[in-house]
């Protein structure tokens, strides 16, 4: 599964050749990598992401999920629903370089979306300094001390 | 102009006496030039910031609420914080006091200890510099007292997440109409540089996070999210951009040169504060309002720009 860095990558070398045909696929292809920068999170936490939508919308939907218990995500909330505003007033736009222009917008917030959330990914892996990485530090507490419990009590499996 | 704010309790924070002094400075000189009184609080501590915070909630509830009690005490009723970190903060001690009964038991039981009186909810309103000048000052009066104006000045402004985050501590904010700001799309910075005579470009990352909380144990991924923002404000066509959080402004002066360093991207967009811009409208010096304080050094576009 790529991760958001790659994700952020292959959002960064986007063409404006391919930003500027403003094209449903365009517009649509944005909207699942948002999806799916969302979904490498969930899926992180171990859990089954969403097909919910919220105001219309799996971005919403999925970022609701993954904020849930963790009041700090919701600090990609505005970006989620500003990939979304890029993307609606790219497609009722008329004016092709303004609709390319909003889309390059778009690009620009998915990108920081990704770095974002790789950010918080890594951060819940050094399990310092960020409040969203409590969760699975007081997990990993956990497992420690069950796994020095069995350690002593002799159980090696 | 309203009678509102014209005079109210100031705490500026820790950060405002450090790497953020030049903020400091362009918030005081700036209320000087319009006529407005700031009294700093007597004997203030840490609002508690992130790190207290991570490690015990309650306590940095108790440490912010002593900074609203000394407020109090000192017969205001409201206080005035430029740092969106002890704004929000403080907020968010005001917030617990008045919902949660477990905070205001430990408070009560911190102060008792520190021998003080525990602050009540509802007795101080905080306020960040942004509402200060909004609410005291007015953009039509700004607009009047204007000496230098900022036109043609391309400014992208950029809000960061602690003014806006949590929204159900801002019960003021998304009330709809131009006197309250939004907390998905805040728009009173905007205002006031738009009334100081500034090209806002439209920004679509005001809110994104600028990876502060990372930047000492992951600084790649504070490095690529500020790139990130430098670089979008350049394809918007920012020349500035405009900042009201110090560790947000911080953060971008030193990842814009490390990102040069490190991934060998080199952007040429300026920050300076809000206060910094709004001090140099008002016909005060770059030297008065710090900019050669910033990290970022910004003095040849502001000579190019007739603001030096």
């Amino acid at each position: 599964m790529p991760t958001p860095l790659d994700f952020a990558a292959s959002i960064q070398t986007m063409s404006s050749i391919e930003l500027d045909q403003n094209s449903a696929q365009i517009r649509s292809m944005l909207l699942d990598t948002g999806n799916a920068i969302l979904e490498s999170w969930i899926v992180a936490h171990d859990e089954r992401p969403t097909q919910d939508t919220h105001e219309g919308f799996r971005l919403l939907g999925l970022h609701r999920q993954a904020a849930r218990n963790d009041p700090s995500f919701n600090a990609c909330r505005e970006s989620c629903r500003e990939l979304i505003y890029q993307c609606n007033v790219a497609k009722i736009e008329e004016n092709p370089e303004n609709a390319a222009r909003h889309l390059r917008l778009a690009a620009s917030v998915l990108s920081h979306l990704a770095l974002f959330i790789d950010g918080k990914l890594e951060n819940a892996r050094l399990g310092e300094f960020c409040c969203s990485a409590r969760p699975i530090r007081s997990r990993d507490a956990a497992f420690e001390l069950a796994y020095d419990t069995n350690h002593q009590q002799g159980d090696t499996s | 102009m309203s009678n509102k704010y014209r005079k109210v309790a100031y705490y500026p924070g820790c950060a405002l006496e450090g790497g953020a002094s030049s903020y400091n400075r362009s918030t005081k000189e700036v209320g000087k030039k319009l006529g407005l009184e700031l009294v700093e609080l007597e004997n203030w501590n840490c609002c508690g910031a992130m790190e207290v915070k991570n490690a015990d909630p309650k306590l940095q509830t108790f440490l912010s609420a002593r900074n609203l009690k000394i407020a109090e005490d000192m017969g205001f009723d409201t206080v005035m914080s430029p740092c969106n970190g002890c704004y929000h903060n403080l907020k968010k001690a005001e917030y617990d006091l008045a919902h949660d009964e477990a905070s205001r038991e430990t408070v009560k039981k911190l102060a008792h200890r520190a021998k003080t009186e525990p602050y009540q909810a509802g007795k101080v309103e905080t306020i960040h510099a942004l509402d200060w000048i909004r609410d005291a000052i007015g953009t039509d009066e700004l607009r009047k007292q204007v000496r230098n104006s900022l036109k043609g000045l391309k400014v992208a402004n950029y809000y960061g997440c602690m003014y806006t985050r949590p929204r159900h501590i801002f019960p003021e904010k998304d009330q709809g109409g131009a006197n309250s700001d939004s907390t998905y799309r805040p728009h009173f910075m905007d205002d006031l540089l738009a009334a100081a005579g500034a090209e806002n470009v439209e920004y679509p990352l005001k809110t994104a996070c600028c990876g502060g909380a990372h930047t000492l144990s992951d600084s790649d991924t504070s490095t690529r999210l500020v790139l990130n923002l430098l670089t979008t404000a350049e394809a918007c066509g920012a020349e500035v951009i405009a900042t009201e959080c110090p560790t947000c402004h911080q953060g971008l002066e030193m990842h814009q040169a490390r990102a040069e360093k490190v991934f060998g991207k080199k952007t040429k967009v300026k920050m300076l504060y809000f206060t910094q811009l709004l001090g140099m409208a008002l016909g005060l010096s770059a030297r008065q309002v710090g900019v050669h304080e910033n990290l970022s050094d910004s003095r040849s576009l502001l000579k190019e720009k007739g603001l030096g």
